[in-house]
């Protein structure tokens, strides 16, 4: 092989270099780091730094994935459906890590692993529906019919996620954040100790799940253009 | 080869780790020991999980170098 002479010299770029110092310090701070000492919820209260992370994670992707298949009926661009596609494997698969993590805590702290707080069975179902954009792609041979439909089912499903999340669990009673009578992540509310870890957490989480989702995107490039020379 | 040898690098910071501490406990010092087993071994899973975070990390560093070589591969045969 000697190609490898020609190839220009490897480098992580900075941000990557950052997403794996914010994740060893969520990891290490996370555990070592003091927290609030509260009944039933104990230690368990250190997964706020992971479970919660992994849905700050999905709703960035797909965010990013609405806004991609947006950008594509404006202009048809195929690159944009890749993006949108590809955005949305790696949110589904950072929400099924929520919901599994989330799974455990709720046996630990509620006393099953499924009850039936609407802020669970929403996110079930919203996963769900957003199962259903896999089942859509792959039903459709022609790209520019896959591009068009699937755009529009993938800004339905958004549109229909946000108020089964956001909204709709806040308007009853919820055990989660922000429903009855429960406190939601805000500025104040949260111990001095635990904000030491849960920007770096945020942040950590969010630029991890970018950069698997790049090299998603990236790959899916690689596959275009080889399908095209063949 | 940028990529062996940071490997290599690690695979020599993890053994000579490792054996320090056998000779800390070789000489009766277990200060190392005592510390994974202090405050209900909470230092025991933090190490796990830093081990699982660094094999992933490599991992997807690697993943990452291939494609990049991979897509420098695709530019010139255009």
């Amino acid at each position: 092989m000697s190609e490898k002479y020609i190839m220009r010299k490897y480098s992580l770029s900075w941000w990557k270099i950052l997403t794996v110092i914010l994740l060893y310090y969520t990891v290490i701070a996370g555990f070592l780091i003091p927290v609030p000492r509260l009944h039933i919820l104990n230690e368990s209260i250190r997964l706020n730094y992971f479970h919660v992370r992994m849905w700050f994670t999905m709703m960035l992707l797909f965010i990013n994935s609405a806004w991609s298949s947006i950008q594509y009926l404006r202009t048809q661009n195929i690159a944009f459906d890749d993006k949108a596609n590809e955005s949305v494997k790696v949110a589904f698969f950072f929400g099924a890590l929520g919901l599994i993590t989330g799974m455990f805590w709720a046996n630990a702290t509620w006393g099953a692993f499924w009850t039936s707080d609407p802020k669970l069975n929403n996110t079930a179902i919203g996963l769900l529906i957003y199962s259903a954009y896999f089942v859509l792609r792959s039903s459709l041979e022609d790209e520019t019919q896959r591009g068009r439909l699937s755009a529009v089912y993938n800004i339905v499903s958004f549109a229909v996620f946000i108020p089964l999340i956001f909204i709709l669990p806040r308007m009853t009673d919820s055990l989660h954040p922000g429903s009855g009578n429960n406190p939601t992540f805000r500025l104040f509310d949260t111990s001095h100790e635990m904000k030491l870890v849960i920007y770096a957490a945020i942040a950590g989480w969010m630029l991890l799940g970018w950069w698997i989702y790049t090299l998603f995107l990236r790959l899916r490039l690689l596959k275009n253009a080889h399908d095209e020379i063949n | 080869m940028h990529m062996m040898k940071s490997i290599k690098l690690l695979v020599l910071i993890i053994l000579t780790c490792t054996s320090a501490e056998v000779v800390a406990q070789a000489t009766e010092k277990v200060e190392m020991a005592d510390v994974l087993r202090q405050e209900g071994k909470i230092y025991t899973v933090v190490v796990g999980l830093v081990i699982i975070l660094t094999a992933l990390i490599i991992l997807l560093i690697r993943v990452d170098k291939r494609i990049s070589r991979l897509e420098s591969q695709e530019k010139m045969k255009l």
